[in-house]
């Protein structure tokens, strides 16, 4: 039972000592501990003074039932992960050769070289050296497929702790010291022991703290205004006033929100690494999307060979098959695929042939034989560029294939045998389902989409119309992303953007909310402030949903806590004055039975909302993406408007029940 | 309802131009007039060692302020103990005691003007002009440069420098209005003269002295600058303060005219023309349904006295030469613009009629007083914006930056500080026979009394209900009460300006929470009411309240 749990936990957190984080319900318990001395050592006697007493422990209890049920939520999460990391020792390397002793996994440091092989276990975060193998990260991400690891790229080479592998073996550098492994901050983070208040929570805080103090101020000076008008007042009376106007339901149930939103966050599989995160991401109005992944599955397939000048199409296919063989890309594979279906197989290479991978500087790849062909393809610029570089000329047509690839959305791959460009591959790019709805929200919600991509201007504006985002970034560097980060904070906006290579990393970092990829690189997902384990950029939209989420659901609590207390004042103000000024008898607008039970009414109202509202502030309030006025209109008046209504009826209902009841005279 | 309407139509009449030459004068690069002022700033500010008026932080700007502030209060405290030993002093009225001249002082130089002393007899037409016409220039100088630094700021501007404003304030706004003023007073027949008696012959065949001096530009700046002082105890009720309906109808506009020109000089400044009208109607929804309330309570009437066959309106302490209407207007807008004179005795209000200034009073944002009226609504605009801005989604933003932490301390420390100089004191008066002594009336009116003393000077108003204030504890109180409510909350809203000063602001888009909406309006102006009735029901419960519920 985790309410049981909970609650066990609550109970340890009414020590003064801890509850000193949350200064609104330590006065609460202050103010039942005065209520209970009243109630025992000085008051007429009765039940009643007992029973307010004990519904203000009530009260604060909840308080900190609340935060205890967020953390239980987060610690069953905590728990499943902790699972998957027992502790498993390492093969350590010693020296320069494939020597090991073996370690518990614990006592390895950032720096140190382990070995894994078939069946063993990661023991730490870290990069691949050598080898090549393929690791099993379902632990991690729920994929089931083994991953491929291999040394030098970007993305293969990072391997996670906990993660198993399947078959041959790697060579690793260990990147993290015990304990600052990416699993041990995120078990850290949603079992809330390294939760910090966030800026808007501090804020927030600060403003419940004013209004305790000002409520305070008020309780505590009718006394002397009462006694001036030779009126005695009830203590006890007063602390029920001074704890149902002070803000008790928010400050209960602020810290859950907060833990509740970063569980929701970690629900949906992404590591934030702060709460901080999460409500940034509420605020972000510029996403940068990466085309490829993001916007698109990323497996651009070859649909169509196009040849151009006086070259034949079978002479494009060979040419194109060629550069693609070594080529272990989707896109390489869906061109040899397509060559295969035109009835062109692959034949081997000469020895001696180089493959010449694809970079994102030369935007090409390609072949060089021993005999002197030289075969490239790539991006239509730079494959023409390079054809001119040999002294070759660009045939008349080719920019019209090319056009007509860009136009429909494609990608023109040209390729070119030395200084002949024999025609364009045409690569199709499929674009994810829903997304072109999701950007409309965004746009309501007043999130600018900006796709970056690689592609030449043409084949982005396309793709950007088709999809519906607001802008494109074509032929996108690393370094053309940045400026457009900061350009953008320049002008005011934040900035969100996914990322997994290398080069992603500083513009990772910039971006306000940085979302990682879990495959990504190690430096990624150092600069980023949330990784997704399931590497799947298009969360980003989800994280921003579930910032601003959050954010509303904390607004319409404090919005709602505040309103209560028009209310509560009719309910309480009356009860306390009227027996000694009979004058105000006319303030009692809600025609409650008796003093007694008003006060009792309203404390219970007070104390029972808590629970009321714990739901909502787990699960988040509904949020439907739209603009800020539908939105603001649509919270004042439930949350603004029901909070000044409900405890009417509330207190009332609960008035007729106590009447009924007898406990109070 | 009728004079209200013509009054608020009016005031905007007048405040949207002024609003625009305000903003001209203390933001834009050039300004009608800079031809032949210009070389008179230039040379006052060298006169006071400043060459260059270069960009204060808040503190240098608040040290400036306070610093000029204290000796000119300083230099008013000794002039009021010292003026028996003064010239021009025809009645001999002698000097003040300490407790009565810190009051005085105190009252004076922040623009509250509460008076514990009556003008006819315990001062001197020089230290009426030496000290009180002066301290009312520069504390409706240095309340206008507050509220000019306070735009700049929240604006994203450099907060300026406070000698040169000081200075334009006084020579671009306040002089050439309180000229144009005291001619209009003039014409009406207000006295403008440095002969302080004049001998008259009554109907009776006696002969009568009649205090006279230079009452029309005592005036003038009294309203312009939200000062509210009388130059007679009877303030604006005495003929020569006040003498006709046209007067009347001047006084209340003057009280106007600044602090709802401001708003207009705000949405210039926040390149927003929509916004001064949200500010305007939201505080313009709370005067007029206050105002409804007042008049309604004051036309109805005593129902005691109803029921003794006495019928008809509340006309106790009315000054019938302007009528229910042209008294009840005055009283709101009075207490709205914390100005604090009379034209009538807040005392003989029916208990539901005085609730309305006292709440005003409490609001403090009625239009508030002169700069810092224009402080408080937008103060309370950033405590509305951080309450119910993130239900958009964002965490919030006033005009694009950012409420965190450090501006919400600053924020919550200033809206602790009047309720704690409402409410501590009112308990402590009420609790002490010296406070007691004081009140002139028991019970329910003696705990409105102290209670109204208190609000009118902790909001800087300065009218009273009729309590026999000049005992030492009434002055040590209201005159640390006055002081405390208005540099305080100055410096923490300079502090609050420059931190918003140095945000990047974030552009409007259709995520982000409007402020120039009917809906922020209505919230604006519902959220202003709510968070006063929440600070002061109880209290107003045991004063007005109770009298009012026990009237049959």
């Amino acid at each position: 039972m985790p309410y049981l749990g909970a609650l066990k936990v609550a109970i340890v957190k009414l020590n003064p000592l801890y509850l000193w984080r949350n200064p609104v319900l330590l006065t609460v318990e202050g103010g039942a501990l005065w209520a209970t001395y009243e109630a025992l050592f000085t008051s007429a006697g009765g039940s009643f003074p007992l029973l307010v007493a004990a519904l203000l422990w009530i009260t604060v209890l909840l308080g900190t039932w609340a935060e205890s049920l967020a953390e239980a939520q987060g610690k069953a999460r905590a728990e499943s992960l902790r699972r998957t990391r027992q502790e498993t020792t390492a093969k350590k390397l010693v020296g320069d050769h494939r020597d090991y002793e073996t370690v518990p996994a614990s006592s390895l440091r950032k720096g140190d070289r382990v070995l894994v092989e078939a069946g063993d276990i990661i023991p730490a975060d870290g990069t691949v050296l050598e080898g090549i193998a393929t690791v099993d990260e379902s632990a991690i991400t729920g994929e089931s497929a083994p991953v491929l690891k291999e040394p030098g790229t970007d993305v293969a080479s990072s391997v996670t702790a906990g993660t198993q592998v399947v078959s041959d073996w790697l060579i690793l550098q260990v990147d993290v010291n015990p304990g600052d492994s990416y699993l041990d901050k995120m078990i850290r983070l949603v079992e809330g022991a390294t939760r910090k208040p966030t800026p808007n929570e501090q804020a927030l805080q600060v403003l419940l703290l004013a209004l305790t103090l000002i409520f305070a101020m008020v309780v505590l000076t009718l006394w002397p205004l009462a006694r001036y008008l030779g009126a005695q007042l009830d203590p006890i009376y007063g602390i029920a006033l001074y704890v149902c106007l002070i803000p008790t339901t928010i400050a209960a149930l602020l810290s859950a929100v907060g833990i509740a939103g970063m569980n929701r966050v970690a629900r949906y599989n992404v590591l934030a690494l702060s709460g901080r995160a999460v409500e940034a991401a509420g605020d972000v109005d510029v996403l940068l999307l990466d085309k490829t992944g993001t916007i698109t599955y990323g497996h651009r397939m070859a649909a169509q060979f196009i040849p151009v000048g006086n070259h034949g199409e079978m002479e494009l296919i060979a040419a194109a098959l060629r550069t693609s063989v070594p080529d272990e890309t989707p896109e390489g594979r869906s061109i040899v695929a397509l060559a295969r279906e035109k009835g062109v197989l692959p034949g081997d290479e000469a020895p001696g042939t180089t493959f010449i991978p694809f970079a994102a500087e030369t935007r090409m790849s390609g072949l060089d034989t021993p005999d002197g062909l030289r075969l490239r393809k790539g991006a239509a610029d730079a494959v023409a560029a390079w054809v001119r570089e040999q002294g070759g000329t660009i045939p008349p047509d080719l920019d019209a294939a090319v056009e007509r690839v860009s136009r429909a959305g494609g990608t023109p791959l040209v390729v070119a045998q030395g200084e002949d460009i024999l025609g364009v591959i045409y690569l199709k790019d499929t674009v994810k389902e829903g997304l072109k709805e999701r950007f409309a929200e965004l746009r309501k919600m007043g999130v600018k989409t900006v796709m970056c991509t690689g592609d030449n201007r043409l084949t982005a504006a396309t793709i950007a119309k088709e999809v519906g985002v607001d802008e494109y970034l074509a032929e996108v560097t690393p370094e053309a992303k940045m400026d457009r980060i900061r350009q953008e904070q320049e002008a005011g906006h934040l900035v969100a953007m996914t990322g997994d290579g290398t080069n992603d990393a500083p513009a990772l970092a910039l971006a306000d909310v940085g979302l990682a990829m879990q495959s990504g690189t190690q430096p990624a997902k150092e600069a980023a402030n949330m990784v997704d384990l399931d590497s799947d950029p298009t969360k980003l939209l989800d994280v921003i949903a579930i910032g601003k989420q959050l954010l509303i659901t904390r607004g319409a609590l404090t919005t709602f806590s505040i309103a209560n207390d028009v209310a509560k004042y009719f309910a309480i103000l009356p009860a306390l004055l009227v027996p000694a000024i009979p004058a105000l008898e006319g303030l009692n607008i809600m025609h409650l039975h008796s003093p007694q039970s008003a006060i009792l009414s309203a404390v219970l109202f007070n104390a029972l909302i808590i629970p009321a509202l714990i739901p909502m502030a787990l699960r988040g309030v509904r949020y439907r993406p739209s603009s800020s006025q539908a939105l603001l209109l649509r919270n004042i008046a439930l949350y603004g408007g029901g909070g000044i209504l409900l405890p009417f009826a509330g207190i009332k209902l609960l008035d007729i029940l106590v009447a009924a009841l007898g406990v109070a005279a | 309802m009728l004079g209200m309407a013509i009054l608020l139509l009016l005031a905007l009449l007048l405040g949207i131009p002024t609003g625009r030459y305000l903003y001209l004068v203390f933001f834009a690069p050039k300004a009608p007039g800079d031809g032949w002022l210009r070389p008179v700033e230039t040379f006052l500010l060298r006169l006071i060692g400043v060459r260059e008026p270069y960009d204060m932080d808040w503190k240098v700007y608040s040290a400036a302020l306070l610093g000029a502030n204290g000796f000119m209060a300083l230099l008013g405290y000794v002039l009021l103990r010292q003026q028996g030993n003064l010239p021009w002093n025809p009645l001999g009225a002698p000097g003040m005691s300490w407790h009565l001249a810190f009051n005085t002082a105190a009252s004076f130089i922040t623009n509250t003007n509460l008076q514990h002393y009556a003008g006819e007899t315990q001062i001197s037409p020089l230290s009426q002009m030496a000290v009180i016409t002066f301290l009312m220039h520069a504390s409706a100088a240095t309340g206008l440069a507050a509220g000019i630094t306070f735009i700049r700021g929240v604006t994203g501007r450099p907060l300026g420098n406070f000698w040169s404003d000081f200075i334009k304030a006084s020579l671009r706004v306040l002089w050439p209005a309180s000229l144009l003023v005291s001619l209009l007073l003039v014409s009406q027949g207000v006295p403008q003269t440095f002969t302080a008696l004049r001998e008259a012959h009554t109907l009776e065949g006696t002969l009568q002295t009649l205090l006279t001096g230079p009452i029309a530009s005592f005036e003038s700046i009294k309203h312009l600058g939200t000062n509210g002082g009388g130059y007679f105890s009877a303030n604006a009720a005495h003929p020569f303060e006040n003498p006709t309906p046209f007067t009347n109808l001047l006084h209340m506009l003057s009280m106007l005219w600044i602090p709802i020109s401001l708003l207009f000089t705000f949405g210039d400044a926040a390149r927003n023309r929509r916004l001064p009208w949200v500010f305007f109607s939201a505080a313009a929804v709370i005067f007029v349904g206050l105002y409804g309330i007042l008049l309604h309570a004051e036309d109805a009437g005593d129902p005691l006295l109803h029921r003794l066959g006495i019928p008809g309106p509340n006309w106790e302490g009315k000054e019938v030469r302007f009528g229910m209407e042209g008294t009840s207007l005055f009283v709101s807008v009075t207490t709205g613009a914390t100005t604090g004179s009379v034209d009538s005795a807040h005392g003989s209000l029916m208990p539901w009629g005085q609730t309305v200034p006292l709440l005003q009073m409490m609001l403090n944002s009625i239009f508030g007083g002169i700069g810092v009226g224009t402080m408080n609504l937008l103060t309370m605009a950033l405590l509305t914006v951080f309450l119910i801005g993130l239900m958009v989604g964002r965490t919030p933003e006033f005009l694009g930056r950012k409420v965190e932490p450090r501006e919400m301390t600053l924020l919550a420390a200033v809206i602790l500080i009047h309720p704690l100089l409402i409410l501590i004191p009112t308990a402590v008066a009420l609790s002490l026979p010296q406070g007691i002594e004081g009140l002139t009336a028991p019970t329910f009116q003696g705990l409105t009394q102290a209670l109204y003393e208190f609000a009118s000077s902790a909001a800087n108003n300065g009218s009273g209900m009729g309590i026999d204030g000049d005992q030492a504890f009434w002055n040590v109180s209201t005159g640390l009460v006055m002081l405390l409510g208005r540099y305080p909350s100055i410096v923490l809203l300079l502090a609050l300006a420059d931190s918003l000063r140095k945000k990047r602001a974030a552009p409007l888009g259709p995520g982000s929470l409007r402020l120039d909406t009917p809906l922020f309006t209505g919230i604006l102006a519902f959220m202003t009411l709510l968070l006063g009735a929440l600070n002061f029901f109880p209290a107003l419960a045991m004063g007005p309240l109770a009298q009012a519920l026990m009237l049959p």
